[in-house]
């Protein structure tokens, strides 16, 4: 299991340290920092140096997140210019420790905000509060916000009554780990997000290289008591199981459901069930949280199409055409299109001519940017551009990195729809008529390249 | 708040301070100090010294400084034995607080204070603890044990915690069960032998059901502790398969890898006519291609262990391979090992596909990178012949980028193509030497000669091409030395007339002037050979070689059964046996996978099969190659060898004709030193090298090996005693009775006719139907008069193996058909196999060690011969007497080992190492084979012939 779990600067001072095995070594390190990293004797370093000297101080890109020094094994996650680091010397599930760091990132991004120097520092004591928590002799434990918030406060302690202590526990070591007891709102209301990233790679040509959506389902639940609940969605087997009874309602709705690959859910939705009938019911936690993640490849509403034209003109110039075309309904707006179009690094001077939105090269990221505000459906837009390039006698030939694209669009490109969200809460008088419920679809791009 | 201000204190004399406002009466600066305290040990000063007075804060109901006093005591308590004790107290009155969550917080804080002395003192707060009504308490405390078990794991088993822990197991509190798994889990590994964890499919049921309930953290402690378990039966197999795959839906990638580790486990038990095998088969790529769209650091374990299950199972995911195509903003590490996948799914399905996305990768930046991408074009020509063409352009195209490091690459690639598909893409060569000059780095030099010399008679100027890389032969790697030594071999060999003097050279320049023993010998040996028999030499040095296969590196096939044991855990990541990179006792246990109880295997007797069990607690049969090998060279060796000792210099070589005279003895006292020579890689020309070396070492190695020679020849093979096959009853009358019989390689059945009936019988043939071996009669029966009732005749009736052959079951079924003037009759019996053993059954000793290797392990089957009191000698006389032969005999603490061959009639070798204990009558046989089904009647043959 973990045997120790180390915070650190981009610099590679240790902002927190954490040990829970004795393999991995004693942190105590000696009175300066800087004459260890010095004057190291590479046999006899322990942990943390072993990781700052050959992670954060390596000279080469980082060539894999679970490194292993002196048979002691580093997984490190980065976060902004914080490093965390977990180690050990035995052969753990590698999948855990770093689902554990994700989790452990959330928790604190929870708790404080950013994770920043500046605020690891600020929180260290409650950081160590939660360490001590959620990880046990290197076994991770409930990592429930919800639950953590309820005894993890650095408000000083409430002298809590016995009931609630013991409610504390049971939550936290309980079946509905994410959910408390006794939770009241005067107005039911919950906010579902259908929030999907299209990611596409096309080829000059306009081939479909591959294409898929990943989407999340996020829900914002401020519901009283212990609701269930029971979410549908347009699932192609859902429709078709329904659909055998009536045939012609098969013929409509066949159309309309969507094909999903595969899916996961949070923690709290019943996966026996959803294996048996495919059926989606919970008990949401309070608050935001994400229901569940799918992926599919069938079927997708590509919003945008570039159509790129590179010509080159001799060794100093280059033409750049590109035409984006988009392709949804007429009555919706796409927004926040961004195109990018990578250039040479020897580029000397570029001229750009745009039909609509504006257009600008950037030297420092190599590319030109072209920024439209907003775009309806079934349009068209272009931009030319002239690159002067400087002669290089550099051989190695430019790479052309791909044109990759940014927008969001009020739709699911998937074709996802909600078709219910019920309610019951049997001990409480509300029925799921009373719950206000608001559903949103919002379709991002994600790596959305087209090459060139 | 801002804490930061803690970090920044670092004015001399600040323990003094500390020490004051520790010992301050107001909470507040006390808690401040001791926030301090932390501060300074987190950045790494030794506040050791501040011990005393920050354990007197502990006596507080301030639950905030009461951890941050907890934590300090933690990092100190093992420099400061005598101190910590006092915090025993306070710790043992936690214990007792009405409070569960400083009930819990005392028992954890406790486990952590690895100091002896308080141990004793935890006992009975633990056990109090584990029994505890409130679950976190619980909880916390079945994680303490484990702790405690670190320290002092025979304070465990006395204080009888484990059983205490193993109750746990059924708490109604489904995060206990889960620590107490997880705690057993890890006590088990460090008592590999102990059956501490001894699941049932009670203990199961309960796992499955608090699976169910349980926080995603918990659902792996139990997933990866079910996938230890070995199921009764394919039944239970898929149920719990069936149970575990909602799994597969769950957020937390750890939980699905695990789901997927336990799937991929049981499947191995699954038989694969089953429509379930065919449904799970199907759930399980989904949510691996899910695992894909996770953090790029998950998505780099996924990858890894994709790359496992892909090699073992391809049919899961050879539909997906576009999810594996590289994004331009993956970091490199998920870029790789895409690649590698990429690869491994490539078929001629979608290679047109994957050609472009290769030819895409090879334009990108990290060097890294696109090599990888340009040598996957080579592996993709060698593994898709259809595509060969296609990837030899796309490698042409390449070069023409003339970018340097992508040339070389590729230049290594080609070469393998040509070993692949030789004469086909010699048209390329013109191009390839074009690039001679920018080449350098060794591996692109070793191929690009390989290839002048390979092609030599159809480059006009192969003489100059080679001629100017020696002029700074002594500056080249050894590998390109190797190679232009061969090369230029090579080359004379085709044109004789006008490279004399480029040979000489060369030969010289590798015998006289390198001090490199593996170069010096590979010089030696052509130049003997040239000198001696230059149509040898041709034969040798110009060898048509073996065909490349189409995978390379692929994991070795046990080591993959193993790792596919280990998926998500870190063996799975470095693709190493934790035992690798684990240090200690831990990980030590080999896991494998159960073995398959389908339709088929399962008639095979229970000992054939290899139980998984028998395989982790067993020694290694056969020890490891190496040691085997040296104990033989050692044997051999020791004897100085014969020859007046020559220095290399003293030789004086003029022409190549001149050779002869003090090099064989020269020969004779060189080799040996480097048994490595050719290890090179590809350089290696075919057969040569190992001749070459064999020669002197084998006349050692043969008289060593001649031990058993001439010792139970002379007793013929073991006849077992006549048997009734074929009852009077159902022959209406004729009574047969017989047996087998092989002597001096002549193969008989020996049979007595008995008549039974009232009438006189006459008239007899035999037929055999067609078996395993092709038995058939050599001569018809022979029954030269009439038989009267009651009388019988005894009859040899000569057999060969040259019949038809057809598979039963069992092996050595025999179906006879025997005919007389009254009517057919029908009856089948088996044949012991030892009549089927040939008399030049002895393989070579170097030849068995490379066949005993070269087998995989899956066919190895391990059999006891019970109650046998003879001695190794005996033994091995007797089994000689029916042509079973000993190569070689080592004693290992007190047990002989014998290492036996045998050869069938239809040419399948059998290995053996049998095993004999002085004191034990039970002999251990472990039978290697590439035909596995043949061990279980080997075996059955060795256990008769050593009872008679």
């Amino acid at each position: 299991m973990i045997g120790g779990l180390f915070i650190y600067n981009h610099k590679g001072e240790v902002l927190i340290s954490r040990v829970y095995r004795d393999d991995i070594g004693a942190v105590q390190l000696p009175v300066s920092v800087h004459v260890v990293v010095t004057s190291l004797w590479p046999c006899r370093r322990n942990a943390v140096d072993a990781f700052r000297v050959n992670v954060i101080h390596a000279r080469q890109q980082v060539r894999s997140p679970v490194t292993n020094i002196a048979r002691t094994s580093f997984f490190h996650v980065k976060r902004s210019n914080i490093w965390l680091a977990a180690v050990t010397k035995q052969n753990v599930n590698a999948a855990m420790v770093f689902e554990f760091l994700y989790k452990m990132c959330d928790v604190m991004t929870a708790y404080f905000g950013k994770i920043s120097e500046e605020n690891i520092k600020n929180n260290f004591v409650l950081i160590y509060e939660l360490l001590d928590e959620i990880l046990d002799f290197g076994y991770p434990q409930n990592s429930e916000t919800g639950a953590l918030k309820t005894f993890i406060t650095q408000q000083g302690i409430k002298s809590q009554t016995k009931e609630e202590q013991s409610q504390i526990t049971s939550q936290v070591t309980g079946q509905i780990g994410w959910r408390r007891e006794g939770i009241k709102y005067r107005r039911n209301e919950l906010f579902l997000d259908v929030l999907e990233s299209v990611n596409l790679l096309m080829s000059p040509q306009g081939q479909v290289l591959s294409a898929h959506v990943s989407g999340r389902v996020v829900m914002k639940s401020y519901l009283s008591g212990m609701p269930e609940c029971k979410f549908g969605m347009n699932d192609k087997i859902v429709i078709e199981k329904q659909g055998k009874g009536t045939a012609d309602e098969t013929g409509k709705s066949g159309k309309q459901s969507i094909a999903i690959d595969d899916c996961t859910f949070h923690q709290c939705v019943r996966l026996s069930k959803f294996d048996s009938e495919r059926s989606i019911s919970f008990i949401p936690p309070d608050g935001e949280f994400e229901l569940m993640r799918y992926r599919t490849t069938k079927d997708i509403i590509l919003p945008f199409r570039v159509i790129p034209l590179v010509r080159e003109v001799g060794r100093t110039k280059l033409e750049v055409k590109v035409v984006i075309k988009s392709n949804f309904k007429p009555s919706l707006l796409a927004q926040k299109i961004e195109v990018r179009i990578p250039t040479p690094l020897n580029t000397s001077g570029v001229q750009v001519i745009c039909m609509k939105g504006k257009a600008k090269y950037k030297a420092s990221e190599n590319a030109i940017v072209w920024k439209i505000k907003r775009m309806a459906g079934m349009k068209e837009s272009q931009i030319s551009a002239e690159i002067e390039l400087l002669p290089t006698n550099d051989k190695k030939k430019w790479a052309r990195p791909p044109i990759s694209m940014n927008f969001e669009v009020p739709f699911a490109p998937s074709g996802l729809k909600v078709r219910y969200l019920k309610v019951f809460e049997p001990k409480l008088n509300y029925s799921d008529h009373d719950v206000i419920k608001w559903v949103r679809y919002i379709g991002r791009s994600g790596i959305y390249e087209t090459r060139c | 708040m801002t804490d930061s201000k803690y970090f920044t204190t670092t004015k001399k004399g600040e323990i003094f301070e500390l020490k004051a406002e520790l010992n301050s009466d107001k909470k507040e600066k006390k808690k401040e100090a001791v926030k301090k305290v932390i501060a300074s040990m987190t950045v790494g000063k030794d506040v050791s010294a501040l011990f005393p007075d920050v354990v007197n804060c502990m006596q507080t109901d301030n639950l905030e400084l009461k951890k941050l006093v907890y934590l300090y005591l933690m990092n100190y308590a093992k420099s400061q034995p005598d101190m910590a004790i006092m915090a025993v107290n306070t710790f043992v009155k936690d214990c007792e607080d009405p409070n569960p969550l400083i009930r819990a917080l005392a028992v954890r804080t406790m486990g952590c204070i690895r100091v002896d002395k308080i141990t004793e003192y935890l006992c009975e707060p633990l056990r109090k603890c584990l029994k505890d009504e409130d679950p976190y308490v619980r909880k916390t405390a079945a994680v303490c044990v484990a702790k405690l078990h670190d320290i002092n794991a025979q304070l465990v088993e006395d204080q009888g915690f484990l059983d205490t822990l193993k109750d746990l197991i059924s708490d109604s509190n489904p995060m206990v069960v889960a620590n107490a798994v997880a705690a057993l889990s890890e006590i088990a590994e460090s008592h590999p032998s102990s059956n501490l964890l001894d699941l049932n499919p009670q203990s199961i049921n309960k796992l499955l059901t608090a699976l169910n309930e349980c926080t995603e953290w918990g659902q792996i402690f139990i997933l990866d502790c079910l996938a230890n378990y070995m199921p009764k039966d394919d039944r239970e197999a898929q149920s719990i398969c069936e149970r575990v795959t909602p799994r597969l839906s769950h957020a937390n990638s750890a939980v699905v890898l695990s789901a997927v580790k336990v799937l991929m486990k049981f499947m191995e038990m699954l038989s694969k006519d089953l429509d379930y095998y065919g449904t799970l088969l199907k759930k399980l790529a989904p949510p691996l291609v899910t695992l894909l769209s996770a953090e790029p650091e998950l998505q780099y374990v996924a990858l890894r262990n994709i790359n496992l299950i892909v090699q073992k199972r391809p049919e899961i995911l050879k539909h997906e391979m576009k999810v594996f195509f590289v994004k331009y903003n993956d970091p490199i590490y998920v870029k790789l090992e895409k690649l590698d996948i990429m690869i491994r799914l490539a078929s001629q399905a979608n290679i047109a596909q994957v050609l472009a996305e290769l030819k895409e990768y090879a334009t990108e930046v990290d060097v890294d990178f696109v090599r990888k991408a340009v040598r996957a074009i080579g592996r993709c020509a060698i593994k898709v012949e259809q595509s060969a063409e296609r990837c030899v352009s796309t490698l042409l195209d390449l070069i023409q980028t003339k970018v340097n490091y992508v040339v070389q690459e590729a230049i290594v690639v080609i070469k393998d193509i040509f070993r692949k598909y030789p004469n086909k893409y010699e048209s390329v060569i013109a191009t390839l030497c074009e690039n001679l000059d920018s080449l350098d780095e060794p591996e692109a030099r070793a191929a690009m000669i390989w290839i002048v010399g390979e092609y030599a008679e159809r480059i006009d100027n192969a003489d100059e091409l080679l001629e100017s890389f020696l002029e700074g032969f002594h500056d080249e790697s050894t590998q390109v030395q190797l190679q232009l030594l061969t090369a230029i071999v090579k080359l004379f060999l085709k044109k004789p007339t006008e490279t004399q003097e480029l040979v000489q050279q060369v030969l010289s320049l590798a015998t006289q002037d390198s001090d490199n023993p593996d170069l010096r010998d590979r010089g030696y040996i052509y130049w003997r050979l040239l000198s001696t028999d230059p149509v040898a030499a041709k034969e040798v040095v110009l060898a048509e070689k073996p065909l490349i296969s189409e995978e390379t590196d692929l994991i070795e096939p046990t080591l993959l059964d193993e790792l596919i044991c280990y998926i998500g855990t870190l063996a799975s990541v470095y693709h190493k046996p934790p035992s690798a990179f684990v240090e200690g006792s831990r990980g030590v246990v080999h896991k494998s996978l159960p073995p398959r109880t389908g339709s088929s295997e399962s008639a095979e007797s229970p000992e054939a099969a290899p139980s998984a069990g028998q395989a982790a607690e067993q020694p290694a049969v056969i020890p490891a190659q190496g040691d085997l090998l040296g104990d033989l060279l050692n044997l051999d060796l020791g004897p100085p060898v014969s020859g007046p000792p020559l220095a290399a210099s003293s030789v004086q070589m003029g022409a190549v004709d001149l050779l002869g005279g003090g090099l064989d003895s020269l020969l004779r006292s060189d080799v040996g030193g480097s048994p490595a020579m050719g290890g090179s890689g590809f350089t290696a020309p075919g057969p040569a090298a190992p001749a070459g070396m064999g020669a002197p070492l084998g006349s050692g190695l043969g008289d060593l090996f001649d031990l058993t020679g001439g010792v139970g020849t002379l007793s013929g093979s073991y006849v077992a005693p006549k048997t009734v096959w074929l009852p009077a009853m159902k022959a209406k009358g004729l009574e047969i009775s017989g047996t087998f019989s092989r002597q001096v390689g002549a193969i008989s059945m020996d049979l007595v006719l008995t008549n039974k009936a009232l009438q006189v019988m006459s008239d007899f043939a035999i037929q055999f139907n067609r078996n395993s071996f092709g038995l058939a009669p050599a001569a018809p029966l022979q029954v030269h008069a009439p038989l009267a009732p009651n009388q019988s005749v005894e009859i040899s009736l000569p057999l060969n193996t040259v019949g038809s052959v057809m598979k039963m079951d069992p092996l050595n079924n025999l179906q006879v058909a025997v005919k007389n003037n009254i009517d057919v009759f029908y009856f089948s019996t088996l044949y012991p196999l030892h009549i089927l053993f040939v008399e030049d059954g002895k393989m070579e000793r170097q030849m068995f060690l490379a066949t005993w290797k070269d087998i995989p392990n899956e066919n190895e089957a391990q059999f006891q011969i019970k109650d046998c009191s003879l001695n190794a000698d005996a033994v091995s006389n007797k089994l000689q007497g029916s042509n079973i032969f000993t190569i070689a005999k080592r004693n290992v603490e007190g047990q002989d080992m014998l290492y036996q061959s045998l050869k069938l009639t239809n040419g399948i070798w059998v290995l053996a190492e049998l095993r004999i204990q002085p004191s034990n009558p039970s002999f251990t046989l472990s039978l290697k084979c590439r035909a596995p089904e043949v061990s279980q009647y080997v075996y059955q043959a060795y256990d008769a012939i050593l009872k008679n």
